[in-house]
């Protein structure tokens, strides 16, 4: 690997391994969605450092170019990255439907109890 | 028809989805509750942007609205939700467009009353004389029939109903997240079937709806695929996830 595009590589896994780590310091970004970008970032790495790793790696899945195996490994990571978002995605839609579903009845509840004009409650000293 | 009352004692909630419906939702609340005076009727406005709510309520029905349009399946499962909490022995449900005839409900209730089933299909296609749905939605309805037949071993007519009664069991169940969010049908009878409720089929008399379908666009392909999906998914998981079933 030519050193220019290794120094660019290891910068570069650094660079999303800092962010990452900042955005979770900062509370933006929760600890469970840092795993995909720190682990990756972390491969990238030692992948740059040990790149005979990387040819190894690039035999035993029969890729042709050791690039072949970065770019398989990259479009993978989306892929992960996409499957784990509609898993939150669709958790989340259900947590959405269940608290709208408690709210239209909580507020359905409240109706009958508050009357219309909201009047003072009898107990409530002045 | 079968005209056999139900205990004084027994409570019964009547639950009519409605979004955008008010220029039919009071008279369909009426006429329900001149069938069963003695019922309950709750209208669940699925975030509509019309007087759907106002003209419920002043029919004389219990309101529940969403805060926003969430489809079909979540607003029956909020009026589930709403019976299971106000502890309801049974629960009719009944579409706000006025193509469900509301007379039909005291039949509906008799298998349930007797123990016979613990949920009642109305069906449009058991003699009583009622619309006739256009050829593509025939072909699904006869390609679904015909998979819940198979599956079911149960001479189900119409598994697309949304014409409906059960019993306390079965809306303990149906208040699970088990229960499909999108267009609960075919997938819904297999479901209860393989939690070993017992399901009876009736006929009832059903008028062709005015308006858009729910099932329009490029919906039906969707449709299909998510029943099949659905089916499919219900097969292949463990009796176990039913557990909470009969």
């Amino acid at each position: 690997m030519p050193f220019a595009q290794q120094v660019f590589a290891l910068l570069m896994s650094l660079l999303v391994f800092l962010v990452t780590v900042d955005m979770v310091r900062k509370r933006r970004l929760r600890e469970e969605y840092s795993v995909l970008w720190l682990g990756t970032s972390l491969l990238m790495f030692v992948l740059v450092l040990r790149y005979e790793w990387l040819v190894a790696l690039t035999n035993f899945i029969g890729a042709a170019l050791p690039t072949t195996t970065l770019f398989l490994g990259s479009i993978v990571f989306l892929m992960l990255l996409g499957v784990q978002f509609c898993i939150k995605l669709s958790r989340l839609s259900d947590q959405v439907k269940n608290l709208a579903q408690d709210n239209a009845l909580l507020r359905a509840e409240l109706s009958k109890l508050t009357p219309v004009g909201g009047k003072k409650p009898k107990n409530t000293v002045s | 028809m079968e005209q056999r009352e139900i205990d004084t004692d027994t409570r019964l909630l009547v639950i009519v989805p409605a979004y955008n419906e008010a220029g039919k939702i009071a008279a369909v609340v009426e006429r329900v509750c001149a069938t069963v005076p003695a019922a309950d009727i709750l209208v669940i406005n699925d975030g509509s942007q019309d007087a759907t709510a106002t003209l419920a309520a002043a029919a004389g029905a219990i309101v529940v609205s969403h805060p926003f349009n969430m489809g079909y399946g979540v607003t029956i499962q909020t009026g589930y939700k709403y019976a299971l909490s106000h502890g309801y022995d049974y629960l009719v449900q009944i579409d706000g467009d006025g193509q469900h005839d509301p007379t039909y409900i005291p039949a509906l209730l008799v298998p349930l009353a007797t123990g016979e089933a613990d949920f009642v299909l109305g069906s449009r296609f058991m003699g009583e004389e009622s619309y006739a749905p256009s050829l593509s939605r025939r072909v699904g309805m006869a390609f679904f029939r015909g998979l819940v037949r198979r599956i079911t071993g149960l001479p189900i007519t119409d598994c697309t109903s949304g014409f409906q009664a059960f019993n306390r069991e079965v809306i303990g169940f149906f208040c699970r997240d088990i229960f499909p969010v999108d267009y609960p049908d075919a997938d819904v009878l297999i479901t209860l079937h393989r939690a070993g409720f017992r399901i009876r089929e009736l006929p009832v008399r059903m008028y062709a709806a005015e308006g858009k379908s729910m099932h329009s666009g490029l919906k039906p392909l969707y449709y299909v695929f998510k029943m099949i999906l659905s089916i499919f998914v219900t097969l292949i998981r463990s009796r176990n996830f039913y557990q909470g079933g009969r």
